[in-house]
């Protein structure tokens, strides 16, 4: 078979992160794209023109990133996996598509891959200054679901993981990615078919009779029907009762935002990755996500060569926010310190600061983007009484 | 008792929300109607709408049906015809929805010729949030936000929606609902992107705002200045207040050089990708 009629490449490959991205995303069965061109994310989008073709899928070039987001909307009611890819400007236009994803428990995947802020900022270089706005941006109150790739390789294993992730709890989920981590090319292994783990959405056993689009029951995710299906559904942004008709009352609305939000908060321990090396009677632990959590590892390193013993503790899953987890870290004796670098002013460590609840010290390790933090700021800071 | 279009209707959800004399009652139907006379299966058609009076149709409706954000349905219809090109996808809205707020999207699904039918319920006027100028606001007309009249010169949908390439644009009053039965049947059979719209009367909001004094008086008022020229130049058949109502299917065409509706055939792919291939030889 021609390589680009295969889904899966399995194999050793030299790629760049954004272009990981695509390849994960079309091992996890998406088939169609729709996006606007931006640095640094428009390899993903040409990966995907240059694949999707080849594999039955569609690629769409869209008029806007609003029109993008809406879009894999849609697709995705026609029952295809369906992902869109920006970075900070285009982020901010897909808000209101991000909230009718959640709304209407769409799965889909959208990535960002961030760059400076505000505004068009820099374009070509990175930052992480979108956290918040990914947990917070669209109005109302949700949960959201946000992985943080460090690597190409992560690039690929979390797309494969965020598809995962939205077939099974429905909602569009996020992809944090950043400039570097999406221009850095290195060794990817994309593993065979057998071996990747994909999981499709709950489709309804229920007759067209009796099926109602959002009676979810005690599995909180209802099962879905797509267009064409003949079930007649009825999806709307607006609040809905089971039957997915809008019901404008308090009632209808308290049940169904506090379903959307239980989704995520009772199955919080099933969703959120993060990984430890080093923790045991660490003094000091450096807490960071994507790039920089690749930047820290050298400090790290380097700081217990000089017999400190520092604590590595890596968020793959920033939100939702692994709460119980960061508690429980914070009481490890003999702890002084949590030291949060990331590229911008302070996002992640104020949920840090929050959980920790003032048991520790919680440090900022700022950075206005346009470069990751060097080794010495970061080395400074564990080393630092 | 049975209504013959119960099969269509969500009985459940009526009543609907519409105000009495509101010209949407009309234009569903005819919309029905034609839905009956494509015998285009109901279990492979999909409306789509945005939000609007006009955008509530979605709900009333018994087929699968989107009730979108304000300005998008045409986005979402994209992705659900693209993903699935057995659906019959139909947009139905009002001309804020998809003039204003959703105006860039609908030059570019004309332009790419996306195989949908739009179908905009031009009322003149924000019908939703109490009866606002908008771009299809004639000049001069009063509106709850143009207290001394229009000062912006409106649209030409039909102009507009023909100009950026879409294959089938027609334009009926609600006061003509047998001839806009016909023609959106017309529009529904044919591939590519296809635009009716359908002038209707909001008597509640832009009726009361320019002295109309019933429903009743809007439809007549309609029949009065109703020229049905399908030969027309486009350019001249611009709406004015109290001004002739130039109606017709205008433009029934084949694609042109933009060739095939979207979405492209695998066959249609496969050849434009081959005869590429020879070029670049
Ligand atoms: C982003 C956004 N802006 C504004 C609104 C408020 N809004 C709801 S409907 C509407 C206009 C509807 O007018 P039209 O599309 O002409 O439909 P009609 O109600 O006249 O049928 C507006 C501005 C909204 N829902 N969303
Ligand atoms: S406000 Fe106008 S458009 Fe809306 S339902 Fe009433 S009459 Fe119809």
């Amino acid at each position: 078979m021609n390589e680009k009629d295969k889904s899966v490449l399995t194999g050793a490959h030299f790629i760049n992160g954004d272009v990981a991205c695509a390849e994960g995303a079309i091992a996890a069965g998406c088939r169609f794209f729709a996006g606007y061109p931006i640095t640094p994310a428009t390899e993903i989008a040409e990966r995907m023109a240059e694949r999707l073709p080849h594999l039955g899928g569609t690629y769409i070039q869209m008029e806007d990133e609003i029109a993008s987001v809406t879009a894999i909307l849609g697709a995705s009611w026609s029952g295809v996996k369906s992902m869109t890819s920006t970075s900070g400007p285009g982020f901010s236009l897909m808000m209101e598509g991000i909230g009718l994803g959640i709304m209407t428990e769409t799965p889909c995947v959208i990535v960002n891959v961030q760059r400076g802020g505000p505004s068009t900022g820099l374009p070509t270089m990175v930052a992480q200054g979108d956290m918040m706005q990914a947990r917070w941006g669209s109005h109302g109150h949700y949960e959201i679901i946000a992985l943080c790739p460090s690597s190409p390789q992560e690039m690929f294993d979390l797309t494969v993981k965020a598809f995962n992730l939205s077939e099974l709890y429905r909602l569009p989920v996020l992809i944090m990615a950043d400039e570097v981590v999406a221009h850095m090319t290195e060794k990817v292994v994309i593993p065979r078919p057998q071996s990747l783990k994909i999981i499709n959405r709950r489709k309804t056993t229920v007759s067209k009779d009796k099926y109602m689009p959002y009676a979810a029951g005690a599995r909180i995710v209802p099962p879905i029907a797509h267009a064409g299906d003949g079930y007649h559904i009825h999806i709307t942004g607006l609040t809905h009762n089971e039957m997915g008709y809008p019901q404008i009352d308090m009632e209808t609305h308290q049940r169904l935002v506090k379903r959307l939000i239980d989704k995520i908060r009772v199955n919080i321990d099933k969703i959120t990755i993060i990984e430890e090396d080093g923790m045991n009677n660490a003094e000091v632990i450096v807490c960071a996500y994507g790039i920089s959590a690749r930047t820290s590892m050298l400090p790290v390193k380097l700081a217990r060569k000089k017999g400190m013993r520092v604590g590595m503790l890596k968020l793959v899953t920033p939100w939702p926010f692994p709460e119980q987890k960061i508690r429980k870290i914070s009481r490890i004796k003999g702890l002084r310190r949590i030291i949060v670098p990331e590229i911008n002013y302070g996002q992640i460590a104020l949920e840090v600061e929050r959980c920790v609840a003032g048991r520790q010290k919680v440090i900022t390790l700022p950075h206005g983007g346009g470069g990751t933090h060097n080794v010495e700021e970061i080395l400074d800071a564990i080393l630092d009484n | 008792m049975n209504h013959p279009f119960d099969y269509l209707l969500r009985e459940d959800r009526i009543p609907h929300i519409w105000c009495s004399g509101c010209g949407l009652g009309i234009a569903l139907h005819s919309f029905l109607r034609a839905v009956q006379r494509s015998n285009i299966p109901v279990d492979k058609m999909a409306i789509v709408s945005g939000i609007g009076c006009t955008g509530r149709t979605a709900g009333y409706v018994k087929m699968d049906s989107f009730h979108t954000t304000h300005g998008r349905a045409i986005p979402f219809a994209t992705g659900l015809k693209l993903a699935n090109p057995n659906l019959k996808v139909v947009i139905f809205s009002g001309d804020g929805d998809l003039i204003a707020i959703g105006g860039n999207h609908f030059i570019h699904a004309a332009r790419r010729n996306v195989d949908i039918t739009v179908i905009c319920v031009n009322n003149f006027n924000y019908g939703m949030t109490g009866g606002q100028s908008g771009p299809s606001t004639p000049l001069k007309a009063r509106t709850a936000t143009s207290p001394y009249g229009n000062q912006e010169p409106p649209f030409n949908l039909a102009y507009l929606a023909a100009g950026s390439g879409a294959v089938f644009v027609s334009r009926w009053t609600v006061a003509e609902p047998r001839r806009l039965e016909a023609s959106i049947s017309k529009a529904l059979n044919k591939q590519g992107f296809s635009f009716v719209e359908i002038l209707s009367p909001c008597p509640t909001l832009y009726g009361r705002m320019n002295k109309y004094t019933s429903a009743l008086d809007m439809l007549v008022d309609y029949q009065k200045n109703t020229v049905i020229n399908e030969k027309v130049n486009l350019k001249d058949a611009q709406l004015e207040l109290g001004g002739k109502i130039i109606l017709g299917d205008f433009i029934d065409i084949q694609p042109g050089i933009a060739g095939h509706p979207m979405p492209l055939s695998e066959k249609v792919e496969l050849e434009h990708t081959n005869k590429k291939g020879t070029e670049d030889e």
